[in-house]
């Protein structure tokens, strides 16, 4: 029974963060303490919540001790526990490489605006009302607009303008879909929601579909599911390495929305919407996993090659997710949490290449880069997590995937291995353009600060990966009860305690 | 009264697409604002339509809906900090670049980043 804590994952980071804006404005070296004080702080809070939800079940906590639908909840659940456990295990070799690479030093408000981004993504997890959940949309997305634009520069900050401008339109549609659902329902509860919507009078079904669509539509913006997935190489490719690395689990929060939503609010079993949302994100997932894999064999920079592979890593995600069934979201979820620290080491090893290489092209060969040995082997793990190969996590979460759709195996794997192949191809050209090429030249390899805390935060996510393949065995466990558990949400309906007070 | 507001919604939200479509940052902005007016009007009629009426319960037998008048509220404050928001990195885009175009590519070179694809270096 955790009681007060729940609300710690997003009081934590704002408070910080204010104190970081108002007291330590020009402070660098008490705003790297408090921040990776605060991030050390959500770490333990995450595991705390984690062992609670684990052990004592779903609970709810009431904001300002207001009755359940009317005032806002959090509900802690395993899902929301595993996703912000996530959050702060990937801020933390983030926190660190910003710190140990000079990132936090080209603009004054890094470390409030990453906490900012922590408050606004933890309390996306954690929230049980579907207009909250849009209120920390937003607050994820105005900390990622500053921390995007994080060192300015023309491009980078153009590139921000669109990322803004399509955000803002996915906000608008987000608040559509939910007026529609106050209108049909009178609720935004998501358990109040799972409760009401397979009562609802046969005459609103069509209008209920159309608000499931647009739900799904938003998430798939944040998810970057194809068609919804143009806003995501130029966004990643131009904000800072670091930034982009951190903003692999913002991708996960429409992941993780879709999930909720697909399986609570919109379950299969409802008769207005039935297989509606399956018929939409699985053959949608396909396509982006198969643009993801073309587009990593087709980048001409490094950073837009990663981006693509990180398109590719929710494409399969949204294909394990779009069956919903428990199997396939068990198998997505291990690959969502996989594919978080791999597209993050991933963008952390390009950000060590690009800095110390001439250009970041990958049409024409540079000079070698500094410190080449150990960053072309941090490169080549990551490839292999990214492509899922054997023996990193990559492949045990594909493989679970795969087995997962025995019954469309012809579509599913067809597509899922051909993509594999295709990643592989692209990663290896990559590589040995920037790593084998290189050394052609006869130029001597530049020089460079040795920034071991940079390499240490980039080993300790790829030391994730490495434990996430070790522990697979009892993870997978734990992780089908947790999809299970999803897809029962009686446990989930009642914890939220509908009509009563804190 | 419905059909006055329901083509006044879908009006908005029609110049609103549109301008959004544009090619400058600045049409594009005004458009995310007219849109921005269109769902907050949307999300008011959510809680019906009413006419002097107190949103207390037990006041009369029709009431008017209080929630939707808070959720607007917070959608209005959250836009107008958004509109903030793109507008300065409008105006950051526009004194670094030059001019305002929204599209990435750049045909007549006026960016010494090139095509910006990741290209420009820390």
């Amino acid at each position: 029974m955790m009681g007060h804590w729940i609300i710690a994952p997003v009081v934590l980071p704002a408070f910080v963060a204010g104190v970081m804006v108002l007291a330590l404005r020009s402070d660098l070296l008490l705003k790297r303490i408090a921040g990776i004080g605060s991030i050390l702080a959500l770490n333990g809070i995450a595991l705390a919540l984690l062992w609670s939800a684990t052990i004592h079940g779903p609970e709810v906590y009431f904001l300002g001790e207001w009755p359940a639908p009317f005032g806002i909840v959090l509900v802690l659940d395993r899902l929301s526990a595993l996703m912000v456990a996530l959050l702060a295990a990937l801020a933390l070799p983030v926190v660190l490489y910003a710190i140990g690479s000079g990132w936090d030093r080209k603009g004054a408000h890094f470390h409030p605006l990453l906490q900012f981004l922590l408050m606004g993504i933890g309390g996306a997890f954690l929230t049980g009302d579907a207009f909250n959940l849009f209120v920390f949309f937003e607050i994820l997305l105005i900390a990622s607009y500053g921390l995007m634009i994080h060192g300015g520069g023309s491009a980078r900050t153009r590139a921000g303008i669109q990322y803004v401008a399509f955000n803002l339109v996915g906000s608008s549609l987000f608040l559509f879909a939910l007026a529609l659902t106050y209108g049909l329902t009178g609720t935004l509860n998501i358990a109040d929601l799972a409760q009401k919507l397979p009562t609802l009078p046969e005459g609103d079904a069509a209008l209920l579909r159309v608000t499931a669509v647009m739900m799904i539509l938003v998430f798939a913006i944040k998810g970057a599911l194809v068609p919804l997935q143009f806003w995501l190489p130029g966004t990643y490719a131009n904000a800072p390495g670091v930034v982009a690395a951190m903003f692999a689990v913002m991708t996960k929060v429409g992941a993780y929305a879709v999930l909720r939503f697909g399986a609570v609010v919109f379950p299969p079993e409802l008769a207005a919407t039935g297989s509606l949302l399956q018929d939409l994100i699985l053959p949608a997932g396909l396509v982006t996993l198969a643009l993801g894999a073309i587009g990593v064999l087709g980048a001409t920079t490094l950073p837009r090659l990663v981006a693509f592979g990180g398109i590719a890593s929710m494409g399969t995600a949204f294909t394990a997710i779009g069956a919903f069934t428990p199997e396939t979201s068990s198998a997505a979820l291990y690959y969502i949490l996989h594919s978080t620290l791999a597209t993050a080491a991933m963008f952390l090893v390009a950000d060590l290449v690009t800095r110390r290489r001439a250009h970041a092209r990958l049409t024409e060969v540079a000079p070698p880069i500094a410190q080449s040995g150990l960053i072309s082997a941090l490169f080549l793990a990551g490839a292999v997590a990214m492509a899922g190969m054997p023996p990193l996590s990559g492949f045990l979460g594909k493989l679970l995937i795969l087995d997962a759709f025995r019954t469309q195996e012809a579509l599913v794997w067809t597509v899922v291995l051909a993509s594999s192949f295709l990643m592989i191809l692209g990663y290896a050209r990559a590589g040995s353009v920037l790593f084998w090429k290189a050394t052609a030249l006869e130029v001597p390899a530049g020089r460079w600060p040795r920034e071991g805390l940079a390499f240490s935060a980039t080993i300790a996510l790829l030391a994730g990966l490495a434990g996430l393949t070790v522990l697979a065995g009892p993870l997978t466990d734990w992780l089908g009860e947790t999809a299970a558990g999803l897809y029962a949400p009686e446990a989930y309906i009642a914890a939220a305690r509908l009509g009563e007070g804190g | 009264m419905e059909a006055l507001v329901a083509i006044a919604i879908g009006t908005l939200t029609a110049v609103g697409i549109y301008l959004a479509l544009r090619m400058r940052t600045f049409p594009v902005i005004v458009g995310l604002t007219v849109l921005s007016y269109a769902v907050n009007l949307f999300l008011f009629t959510s809680g019906r339509l009413t006419q002097n009426r107190a949103p207390i319960i037990g006041t009369s037998d029709v009431y008017a809906d209080p929630l939707p008048q808070a959720l607007v509220l917070t959608a209005i404050v959250i836009s107008f900090g958004m509109t903030a928001v793109i507008m300065i990195m409008a105006i950051g885009g526009f004194l670094e670049s030059g001019h305002d175009r929204v599209n990435m590519a750049d045909a007549a070179g006026d960016d010494e980043t090139g095509d910006a694809a990741g290209e420009e270096r820390a």
